[in-house]
């Protein structure tokens, strides 16, 4: 069974740049830990003549014509950025990479 | 960051002594599709901040994404000018990482699936030692996936606290890319960097060849990545492996020149460590083009934990063996053949074709020669004049602000006679000044062959009479000393004469 350890749910906090205290680690890994079990009891159902798929339907190849589209005006994209300077979304800065 | 220490460096000359390099190289091509590539926003460059965004690109809720058709032709395209075998089913996978350059909070990119693997090419070396030399690169794959956002920084850099924040463009984010991915290119030793540029050139006239992208690197829409590590030296004939070395990854390399200055720094810098007896640090490094060094970028264990998985959004891409060979048949001529076709059409000397070649002059070359020019007036006017023009500005040929067609209605002026070589290159110089073309240059700037007989007699008559002593030599049958008579009377014209015709009017009247 698939166990997600405190340690675990701390290394993902950090990669979403998200902040959790000891206390909700401790409450969190337990419960992700129930989830992901959960998940896991799928595959034993599935018998070995089910192969692993990774989509509902059974297409492929569906594409779009390199057509433009209209799209947002900078108005519209950045009336839910919580801050825009200068036409652009601020954000806090971003560590080391330019561009 | 403000106690930036200089790297200790080992000559590349005593590196190379000691060690052997393995280079992996990562180019990252946008493709010149006319919208993104999950999303019908333009790709134009240079729009104002944030206006060539929509749901799907800045990552809305309730948004989908649609595959590009085009762009998947252009990645088969590619993969099938490289060699490669085209996936028979292959999907796209997020990869999820936090940086606000991606607005989704992932990259819709491919995983263990991409869509072109397994090809090679063969690039030559040009210039320097080994010119001629032909190295086989192996294409580990080739795959689908979709640049970034810009982002700007404001604010002190070094500050630990303050209004340190970044500024971020959307218009870039959604792009199509193609990633093309070397296997590790070993035992070209001091030539490895040579390598590394004639490689990146030679994807270049590739990927112009195949019409799939603009591969401006100035403009960012061609850039390299330079993996590189190095193994203890192995003498020549053993055949024990060596396992390579931890390797670095200098990100975002923008000009041919800097991807072989980024190699030749890597390697310098990390055999200094080598030899002390220490460790190179699996890192992304950073190349700075002003200085020309590599410096330390964020650390790998972290960044690198991309979860990918497939994307749930998009349904597999299966091309069918027949429109792959569809494609195939719309390849062009690969670069090589091309070249050796052109040579022998243009009837270059090897020499000759080489200076074309590392300039990058052909395409401009076709072009003028198909505007009318003969090869080596072609030749001659864009390694030339163009060429140290194009040096001076740090950009290539085709970016100059005059057109193979301009070229060449400059040749033709000479070739009727209406101007020559030295007014013909001041007419180049006021279409690059852009005073418009060559016809409105001659016009303004009244650069025309003098061709009124009366007006170039009666210069050649001031010319005689102001130099009695020459004038009496070439009366006397020293025809050679015409040539002082000629400089004066094309200064006197203001360069404005046709100097075979000043001469003949000279041995005329003296005679
Ligand atoms: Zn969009």
């Amino acid at each position: 069974m698939p166990e997600i350890s405190r340690d675990e749910v701390a290394h993902l906090a950090t990669l979403a740049r998200i902040e959790l205290s000891d206390a909700e680690l401790d409450h969190l890994a337990p419960q992700l830990s129930v989830i992901l079990e959960s998940i896991a009891s799928i595959a034993e159902v599935a018998a070995a003549d089910i192969p692993p798929t990774s989509h509902a339907v059974p297409l492929t190849n569906v594409f779009r014509a390199d057509e433009p589209r209209p799209g947002l005006t900078a108005e519209q994209a950045l009336s839910g950025a919580p801050e825009a300077e200068q036409q652009r979304f601020a954000v806090p800065r971003i560590l080391g990479d330019e561009q | 960051m403000s106690t930036q220490t200089a790297d200790t460096l080992l000559s590349f000359e005593e590196a190379l002594e000691r060690f052997d390099p393995a280079m992996g190289l990562e180019v990252h091509v946008e493709l010149n599709t006319v919208t993104k590539m999950f999303c019908g926003c333009s790709t134009e460059f240079g729009a104002e901040p944030n206006t060539q965004t929509c749901p799907t690109c800045l990552g809305l809720p309730g948004s989908l994404p649609v595959v590009n058709g085009k762009a998947v032709e252009s990645a088969i395209r590619i993969g099938l000018a490289l060699n490669c075998e085209i996936a028979e089913w292959c999907r796209f996978a997020r990869k999820n990482y936090f940086y606000p350059d991606m607005p989704k909070n992932f990259q819709t990119s491919q995983y263990d699936e991409p869509i072109a693997f397994d090809g090679w090419t063969e690039v030559t070396l040009l210039d320097g030692e080994g010119a001629g030399e032909t190295f086989r690169v192996e294409i580990e794959r080739a795959h689908m996936e979709e640049d970034t956002g810009k982002s700007l920084h404001v604010g002190t850099s070094g500050r630990i606290h303050g209004a340190d924040y970044s500024l971020v463009d959307y218009n870039r984010a959604g792009i199509p890319l193609i990633e093309i991915v070397t296997r590790p290119i070993t035992g070209a030793r001091e030539k490895a960097p040579a390598v590394a540029r004639a490689y990146v050139a030679h994807l270049r006239d590739l990927l112009l060849g195949l019409g799939v992208s603009d591969v401006r690197m100035e403009q960012g829409s061609l850039r390299c990545d330079v993996n590189l590590s190095l193994a203890p030296r192995v003498s020549a004939g053993s055949t024990t492996d060596v396992p390579l070395g931890t390797r670095t990854e200098t990100k975002n390399v923008n000009s041919l020149r800097s991807v072989e200055r980024a190699a030749r720094y890597e390697i310098s810098r990390q055999a200094a460590i080598l030899v002390e007896g220490g460790s190179v640090l699996q890192e992304t490094r950073h190349w700075h083009e002003d200085t020309g060094i590599t410096t330390s970028g964020r650390e790998k264990s972290d960044a690198e934990d991309y979860r990918y998985f497939p994307e749930p959004d998009l349904v597999p891409v299966a091309p069918s063996r027949a429109w792959v060979e569809e494609l195939r048949a719309t390849l062009p001529e690969p670069p090589r053949e091309h070249r050796a076709r052109l040579q022998a059409l243009w009837g270059f000397a090897d020499l000759e074709m080489r200076d074309v070649v590392a300039a990058g002059a052909i395409p401009v070359i076709e072009a003028t020669v198909a505007a009318g020019t003969t090869p080596q007036a072609a030749r001659k006017w864009w390694l030339s004049d163009l060429a140290r023009r194009a040096n001076e500005q740090g950009v290539d040929l085709s970016d100059l602000p005059i057109t193979p067609e301009q070229v060449a209605r400059v040749q033709a002026l000479v070739d009727e006679g209406a101007l020559n070589d030295k007014l013909a290159r001041q007419v180049i110089d006021g279409v690059v000044a852009g005073e418009g073309d060559p016809d409105a240059v001659v016009a303004a700037r009244g650069l025309a062959i003098v061709s009124d007989e009366g007006a170039l007699g009666d210069a050649v008559d001031r010319a005689i009479e102001a130099n009695p002593d020459v004038a009496a030599k070439i009366r006397d049958g020293k025809v050679a000393a015409a040539g002082a008579l000629i400089g004066v009377v094309m200064k006197d014209m203001r360069g404005q004469a046709d100097a075979g015709r000043v001469r003949e009017l000279i041995i005329e009247k003296l005679s």
